[in-house]
Order: C-alpha cells, then structure tokens, then sequence
C-alpha cells in the first residue's frame, strides 16, 4: 500500500472535460463528424506532486496539457485552477491566471522564437505581466539560465546555437520565470537523446522541491514516467481508464490496457523471459469510438457487457480509479 | 582562404568574445556576393546623384532653349548662352543631363513609396490572414488571388486614365505636400498627382507581400513558442507585431528589393504610355515615351533614361538575391 500522509489539496481539477475537433468536409466546409480527442475526462492534480499522463500517440493527452491551459477552447467540462474555475475566465483575469499556469514543449526547436534571443525569450513573459524594471527583469533571466545550467552570457544568443538539451533547459527557464505553481511537461524529453532525458528529468525534480512546483507529465515512454511521477493517469482513445499512485499502478495494475501497456516495458536482460500481453489489431479512430467500453476491440478479456455498456469510472480500490467492467 | 578558416575554426563556447551581432554576420554575407556589392555601388552613383541633382545640374529643370538651333541636339551642344549641354537637349531644348537626374528623383521615389506602403501593407495583411486563418484567411486569400487573376496592365490603364487626367486633390496635410514637394522637386501640384499614380501602383504591388507573408505565418502561428507566449499570456498584436512578422520578414525584404525594380520598370511602362506621371514632371518613363518619336534619328536620346533604367531594375534583382543569401538564419556562417 503506498504511504498516504496527510491528503493534500487538490490544485487542479478536471471534470468532464471534452475536447471534440470538427471535420469539415465539402465545399462549404459543413462540420460532417467530430473527431473526440478527448472525452469525458475527469481526474485531479494534487499540489506539489506528479502527475503522470501516459498512452499511445493520438490518444489526446497532449490536448488535455493544452486545454487545462486554454491554449485550446474546450467543448466541454471545467477545469478548477486552486478552486477557480478557468474556463470561466477571460481577458485580464486569464492573464492574470496564466502567471501560475506554464508550459514545457516536446520540441526544443519549435517551442523558441528563432530570431529571439534566448535572454529575450525568457523576460517576455515578465514583461507581459509588468514585472519588475528592465534590469530586474535581466537580473532574473541570470538567475533563470544558472538554475536551469546554463551560463549568464548565454542569454543573448540565438536558439540555433544551442543543442536540444539546452533548448530544453531555455524552455524550462521561460516556464519557471513567471514563478508558476503549475507547469504541464508535455513530453518534455522524448525529442532527447537517452543521457540527455535523465538530466533534464533530473533537473525537473530538482526544481520540483525547489520551487515546490506541481507538474502534470505528459509522457509515452513507461519508464520515464515511473521515474518521475507520484500518481498516474493512463489515457486509451480520448478517455482516461486508470488512475493511481505509481506504486500501486506498476505493482497491481487493474484495467486490461494498463496491464498489457506494463508487460511491454522491455527488460534490459535479454536473457529473462516474461509473459506479455500482446494486443492485436490498431488503435481506433477517433472519428468513429467504438460503443461501449472503448478498448473492448482490442481487449483479451472482453465480455458482451463491455460491447453494450461504457464502465464508469469508479474507485475500486482507495484511491485506485479504473473504468473497466471487469474489476 | 580566410574564409574557409573561419569556417573551419568551430565558435568557441567556452567564452562570448567571438559572438557577433545578427546584423554583422548578414552584412558579412552580403559583401560576399559580388554583383550585389558592384550593383549597390552603381545604385549608391544614381541615388547621390538624383539627390544633388539641385546643386550639380547647371540649367532649371523646364528651361527651354528656345534659339538653340538644333532640337534635339546631340551630348556636348552648346546653349545659346555658352555653357555645356553635357547630354545634349530634348524635343522641346531642354538640358537632358538636368532632366535625367530630375527623373532619377520622381522615378526612385515612386518606387519606394509604393515598395515601402505596399510591402508593410500585404505584410500586415498577410500576417493576420496566417495568423487566423479561418474566415479572415479565406475572405483576404480569395481578394487576393482573384486581384492576381486579372491583367494588371489594363486596369492600371483605365485607372490611371480616370484619376490621372483630372486634377484629383488629395486630402494629404500641408507638411506631407511640402515634403513631397521637396522630395519630388516638383511643385505640390505635380507632387499631388504622382502620390495618385503611387496609390495606383499600390492597388496591385500588395499581392506577392501578401502571399509570402500569410505562407510564413500560417506555418510559424503552428509553431510551439506561439503556443508559449500565448501560455504567458501575450496578446494577438504582440505574437504578430514582434514574432510572426519579424520572423517572416526576410522573404519580404528580398521581394521588396526585387519589385523596387518591377516598379520602376512598371511606372516607366505607364508613363511610357504617356498614363504615367505626366510631362513637365520629368520620369524615365515619359522620357522614353517622348525619345521614342526621335530614337532612330537621335539615338542616344532613348540611352540616356533608359541606361540608368536598366541599371536601377538590374541592380534591384541582385541586392534581392544577395539579400537572399544573406538573410537565411540557417546558412551558418
């Protein structure tokens, strides 16, 4: 059982949320079907943790990161941000909202203005919102590049002249300028080599306890989120099928998906054999889910049930939500 | 030799001495490319000239020679008051040399006029239809293409035919009429009907500016640091004030280089068509169209706007193709 201590508070909580994108199609583009990138997703991030978000590509969990931030309007559901609800903001109070809410990109390259200096980059966000004088502003760019690793000189170059782990870095610093609580990784180390990806993880950490941040990790790689994240989502087609703290999720994974996505994390010993479940078939479109629950096509252990009815998604264990039928 | 050594020579990392600014390596690889750099010169001869042309022409502009006997008259007549004709006189006895550098002023700043308002114009356009796609992109792209479609010639013709002929007074503040008066050398009255003739050009100069501009936005608003600054709440004006239009500004230079020379030529063509800026305002253009009578008879007459002509619109394309060159932030060194 993992160890609760005293429950902390929820810092950002999403409720039903949807995020459908229009296909239009003809020539009066008439929306003709929705695409459900995200549907119904409801789960809570609590402050000062990890929250881990994993699944395979396309399953929308790069659109839940950037609906929570309004980067993109949701189709439905709310998202509270310390008991506000953001949605429901607009103009100066969503800017004002922004300050505690940041991003970290999965490409290094297109996430810095190229013809920007990095130093540039960085103070824009402290600009925007007013915040101190221009040489406070370059005092906290020095302090920003020193905490990420870089060097103070640094901040009047351009982004071509650094490598992927250190654009990472400037993309971690322009985040932590404006002093967030919340910042959402999405896939913040998979464009990175392997040696790179444990320094920038590390380097996440380390400001994690410095800062007292709250991250919500947006990531497909398994082992990359064990590492990192104190509890943990598993997103399948748009939905969200389980959710709980790391320990418990990698010791006793309850939903089919989670199990056979865990039995295809590769060992490194060629020599120890392991069931593994293999799934067959693609993941389905978006465009059409399938009815009932949405993994039954692909499920190992699916029954009629799961064809006719979508599974809630409930508590099954404490603090162990899964949507599933079967558990 | 040096170059290649620089080239091998990896920029140290360790300290930031060696870091230039962005301006230095463009000019740096600007220089490199030859004919942009001996077109820059001879541009550089043309605008010094057409600046003095005040102090180093010797006769006013619409002085008539009237007992020269011969008109027009070949380089090195003489005025019947003893002095130089050092490009011979026109149709009328006018001192050619005078009214060629008179020329260079109407025609050089037409060309920037219209270079400048047309390019900021489809630039800012272009930056919004990117920037929002949707409806805004869809309505400005259609105006746009179907403004492509037609032949810009004939339009250009009948409008200026209409404004042109009139005295259309525009409501410009005096201090613009005086500056332009000054600019032009000419009185305000002519100055006034240039600025139509500029507006005119306008009408189609936005389109390729435009173009380049919206392709530029449209891929950089999908870019992720718009997402990032939108994240630290920066507003429409500022991502494409200070981001999405710098960054796309470089194709816009280049294509205001080479359409300075397009306008040029275009403006000759239509005063050339006696539709263009109108005699006693001198322009290459209708110095052309009134050589044209004589050209087989007084050859050099033709020679005399048309050289610079050519140089200027020559000249033009190669700075555009150096800028170029020069301007791609991915070309390293």
């Amino acid at each position: 059982m993992a160890v609760i201590d005293i429950p902390r508070k929820d810092l950002v909580v999403v409720e039903n949320l949807k995020k459908y994108f229009p296909v239009r199609s003809g020539l009066l583009q008439h929306v003709s079907a929705w695409v459900k990138a995200v549907d119904n997703v409801s789960f809570s991030i609590r402050e000062g943790e990890t929250f881990g978000l994993v699944g395979e590509s396309g399953c929308g969990k790069t659109t839940i990161g950037r609906t929570i931030l309004q980067l993109t309007p949701a189709t439905g559901g709310s998202v509270f941000f310390d008991g506000e609800d953001i949605f429901a903001k607009k103009g100066a109070e969503l800017k004002r909202l922004r300050r505690n809410m940041q991003i970290v990109f999965q490409d290094p390259y297109s996430s810095l203005d190229p013809r920007v200096p990095v130093g540039e980059t960085i103070a824009e966000g402290l600009q925007i919102h007013g915040i101190g004088t221009s040489k406070e502003r370059a005092e906290i760019v020095t302090q920003m590049l020193a905490t990420v690793g870089l060097n103070p000189y640094h901040a009047r170059r351009y982004p071509h002249e650094f490598s992927g782990g250190q654009r990472q870095r400037i993309g971690i610093a322009r985040a932590l300028a404006l002093r967030p609580k919340f910042i959402v990784c999405d896939e913040p180390v998979s464009a990175l080599d392997v040696s790179i990806q444990s320094q920038v993880l590390n380097l996440l950490k380390k400001l994690q306890a410095e800062f007292g941040l709250t991250y919500l990790f947006i990531a497909h790689n398994l082992s990359v989120v064990e590492h990192i994240s104190d509890r943990i989502g598993v997103m399948y087609l748009g939905k969200i099928v389980e959710v709980t703290d790391r320990e418990t999720l990698y010791r006793n994974p309850l939903h089919p998906y989670t199990q056979a996505l865990l039995s295809a994390i590769p060992i490194p010993n060629p020599r120890l054999k392991r069931s593994r479940i293999v799934l067959t078939g693609d993941v389905p479109s978006p465009l059409n889910p399938p009815p009932g629950c949405r993994f039954h096509t692909r499920c190992p252990v699916a029954k009629t049930i799961c064809r006719e009815a979508e599974p809630a998604f409930a508590e099954k264990q404490p603090d162990h939500w899964v949507a599933c039928h079967l558990v | 030799m040096t170059i290649a050594a620089k080239a091998l020579g990896a920029p140290s990392r360790a300290e930031d001495t060696t870091q230039e600014s962005q301006l230095k390596v463009v000019a740096r690889r600007f220089f490199r490319h030859k004919l942009a750099v001996v077109s820059v010169i001879l541009l550089f001869i043309i605008f010094s000239a057409s600046l003095l042309a005040p102090v180093i022409t010797t006769f006013p502009r619409d002085a008539v020679d009237v007992s020269s006997s011969e008109r027009p008259a070949p380089p090195g007549a003489i005025s019947s008051d003893g002095r130089l004709h050092i490009l011979g006189v026109d149709h009328l006895g006018r001192d050619l040399f005078t009214r060629v550098l008179f020329a260079a002023r109407v025609s050089l700043s037409i060309a920037f006029m219209v270079v400048l308002i047309s390019e900021t114009f489809g630039a800012l356009l272009g930056a919004l239809a990117g920037f929002y796609g949707g409806r805004t992109d869809m309505i400005l792209s259609r105006i746009n293409e179907f403004m492509l479609t037609i032949p810009q010639l004939p339009i250009l013709l009948i409008i200026s035919a209409i404004l042109l002929k009139r005295d259309v007074v525009l409501p410009l503040p005096g201090f613009v009429n005086k500056l332009l008066s000054a600019l032009l050398l000419a009185p305000e009255r002519e100055a006034q009907k240039v600025v139509v003739l500029v507006l005119i050009l306008v009408i189609f100069g936005w389109l390729s500016a435009f173009r380049l501009m919206r392709d530029m936005a449209l891929t950089l608003s999908k870019q992720d640091f718009v997402e990032a600054l939108r994240a630290v709440g920066a507003s429409d004006a500022r991502i494409i004030l200070r981001h999405i239009i710098p960054n796309g500004l470089a194709p816009i230079l280049v294509n205001a280089s080479l359409s300075l020379g397009g306008i040029i030529v275009l403006e000759s063509a239509l005063s050339f068509l006696g539709l263009g800026v109108q005699d006693p305002t001198p322009t290459w253009g209708n110095m052309l169209d009134f050589a044209r009578a004589y050209m087989f008879k007084h050859p050099w007459l033709p020679l005399v706007p048309g050289i610079p002509l050519v140089i200027v619109s020559i000249g033009f394309n190669f700075i555009g193709d150096g800028l170029r060159d020069a301007l791609d932030p991915r070309l390293k060194r």
